[in-house]
């Protein structure tokens, strides 16, 4: 395991593209911290973010985590080109007459996709902490550590995610296509739910327990967005008069599906890698 | 102590053979027979050519035995078949076509990639860099290299872990001269250490110069197996001119030995049923008062071998 994540790991630190998106990515991440300093001055009304709730804990692991996952499409172009490139370079083949098995070929890219949730999950983690200690308002040990499973809702999310990069870059070859399909896949779904809800089955809930079961609307719906949580949101509802019965808490069906579709997504990278002559 | 010596023994006996396929076929989209029914064994210690005409099926048998194409049916074995074939092609080097390599990574950075995947230690990068005379641009990212230059890095790549058996598919493929000249050099080198080879090429001088042995393949079928020498060392043939080729060729035809006689530019092309030597040839003209201008003994070329058995088969 460790040989097979050097080697992927030397791939794509060596790679300027992939390197600069890696690191941009991290130091994004990072600048999740300013948003500490926004602060809002329309008038009569004066936000300060940071004076909002927003870095309480553990709300604060709601909204890092969905904030967080906005910016896995860094890591995706990085995880699809790594793909991709071992076919335009024909390094694929190489690797495979050198003797790699294709087995261990997946596994090692499956491995840096594992790596890569992991890591980012470590720094959310690390960098969630830091914030809330400093902001927090709350600041109980049993408070502070209630809550985790947004980290486990984030992990699942990049892993589901970046094994569907995977799969796309495998089973297209080419980065600019992969990510083409990527989109093109989103706004399918998008689309087939508008569609089918509103037009064929007027409204019907069955629609949208069908589609929980679709790729990214499983994982899109891990971590229910966090800003109707907001309690200055909350107030404004209550003024206009929006009941707000929204479950804000991690859906563990959801993460079974997102596991469901990792699952099937290695697997069918591994059926086309093998039945594929290159 | 027995056991081991017949451990000894055995691992001798399996390490012969190399490379054994049997009843290899490949069919490519249902309707292209790309490889029909081939058998062959490739033994240790001998250098081997694959010649074919384009698309003849070399690439595809190498892409299988290699891991890279799905046989249709028949079977391969790797070192008798004590391992899998992807532990095998760790103790095996091989280029195919073009060389792949990472081009952003240095060729020294390549390398030490290939032995992560080998599992061996770095310490041969340097050794096999010096073989292909690449120490000094080992620190270049490979896309700055020539063609020449990438293909010798592949060699220098497939030399890495001093492999039982160098596969190469046509290595001197686009290169100019002197870069043609170093491969063959390169290879020379390597065969005289005793590594097996298995050289694919459509370049019968190529194989003709380096091989000792030779398979012929067309349309997928195996033509031909056997020694370089085998199939050159059929009977010569003499290329001769004197003052009257009229009286020369009418002379000749009544010789024991001559089979048929023709004219080309000038000259008499006198091929022969049994062997005959030179002096002889000339000794027996003389005294029949004929004076040679000409006189050289030729042996069929591996090309004119092979276009013959090509051409055979074709029209059959």
């Amino acid at each position: 395991m460790k040989r097979l994540l050097s080697i992927e790991f030397q791939k794509i630190w060596k790679n300027k593209a992939s390197r600069v998106l890696s690191i941009a990515y991290f130091v994004i991440l990072s600048l999740i911290a300013l948003i500490a300093s926004i602060k809002f001055d329309l008038g009569p009304i004066k936000i300060d973010l940071a004076e909002t709730g927003i870095f309480n804990f553990p709300f604060i692991w709601h909204f890092n985590t969905y904030i967080a996952a906005i910016l896995k499409f860094f890591l995706a172009v990085v995880i699809v080109s790594m793909m991709a490139n071992e076919y335009s370079y024909g390094t694929l083949k190489q690797n495979l007459i050198d003797g790699m098995s294709k087995e261990e070929f997946i596994k090692s890219k499956f491995l840096t996709v594992l790596a890569f949730a992991g890591i980012s999950t470590i720094f959310v983690f690390v960098m969630s902490l830091i914030l809330g200690l400093s902001f927090s308002s709350y600041n109980e040990f049993s408070i502070i550590f209630s809550d985790l499973d947004y980290l486990l809702a984030y992990f699942v999310k990049l892993v589901g995610f970046f094994s569907f990069c995977l799969f796309l870059g495998i089973l297209v070859k080419r980065s600019a296509f992969a990510l083409g399909f990527l989109l093109i896949w989103s706004i399918f779904e998008n689309i087939a739910y508008g569609l089918l809800k509103f037009k064929l089955f007027d409204g019907s809930e069955k629609v949208d327990t069908a589609f929980q079961f679709f790729p990214l609307e499983s994982m899109s719906s891990l971590i229910v967005e966090p800003f109707t949580r907001l309690s200055f949101v909350k107030t404004i509802e209550n003024q206009i008069g929006v009941d707000n019965l929204k479950n804000y808490s991690v859906d563990y069906l959801s993460i079974f599906i997102v596991l469901g579709w990792t699952v099937i997504f290695i697997f069918l990278s591994y059926k086309i890698l093998k039945r594929r002559d290159l | 102590m027995l056991n081991r010596h017949i451990l000894i023994n055995r691992k001798t006996i399996i390490l012969e053979t190399i490379l054994t396929i049997t009843n290899l076929n490949k069919v490519y989209n249902k309707y292209v027979h790309a490889v029909k029914n081939l058998s062959l064994e490739i033994h240790k210690g001998n250098v081997y050519g694959i010649l074919g005409p384009n698309g003849s099926g070399k690439s595809t048998t190498l892409g299988i035995v290699l891991n890279v194409v799905n046989k249709t049916s028949g079977d391969y074995q790797w070192f008798g078949g004590t391992m899998q074939t992807h532990d095998a092609l760790k103790k095996v080097g091989a280029i195919i076509e073009r060389p792949n390599f990472y081009p952003y990574m240095t060729a020294k950075e390549n390398l030490e990639l290939v032995c992560k995947i080998k599992n061996i230690p770095f310490t041969k990068v340097q050794e096999k860099l010096e073989i292909v005379r690449l120490t000094e641009r080992m620190n270049s990212k490979f896309s700055t290299f020539s063609l020449g230059m990438k293909q010798r890095l592949a060699i220098a790549s497939a030399l890495l872990n001093d492999p039982e058996i160098l596969i190469l598919d046509e290595p001197t493929n686009g290169l100019d001269p002197q870069g043609i000249h170093q491969i063959r050099d390169i290879i020379r080198l390597i065969a005289s250490q005793g590594t097996t080879i298995l050289l694919a090429s459509h370049l019968l001088d190529e194989v003709e110069k380096v091989c000792s042995h030779v398979l012929v393949l067309r349309k997928g079928e195996m033509l031909y197996s056997g020694t370089v020498d085998g199939m050159t060392n059929k009977q010569g043939f003499f290329e001769l001119k004197a003052k009257d080729n009229i009286q020369l060729e009418s002379v000749l035809e009544n010789h024991p030995s001559v089979e048929k006689i023709t004219e080309d530019d000038g000259k008499l092309l006198v091929y022969l049923k049994s062997d005959l030597a030179s002096e002889e040839l000339n000794q027996f003209l003389f005294q029949k008062n004929i004076v040679l201008q000409h006189l050289v003994k030729r042996k069929h070329s591996l090309e004119a071998q092979f276009l013959e058995l090509t051409n055979n088969h074709q029209s059959n």
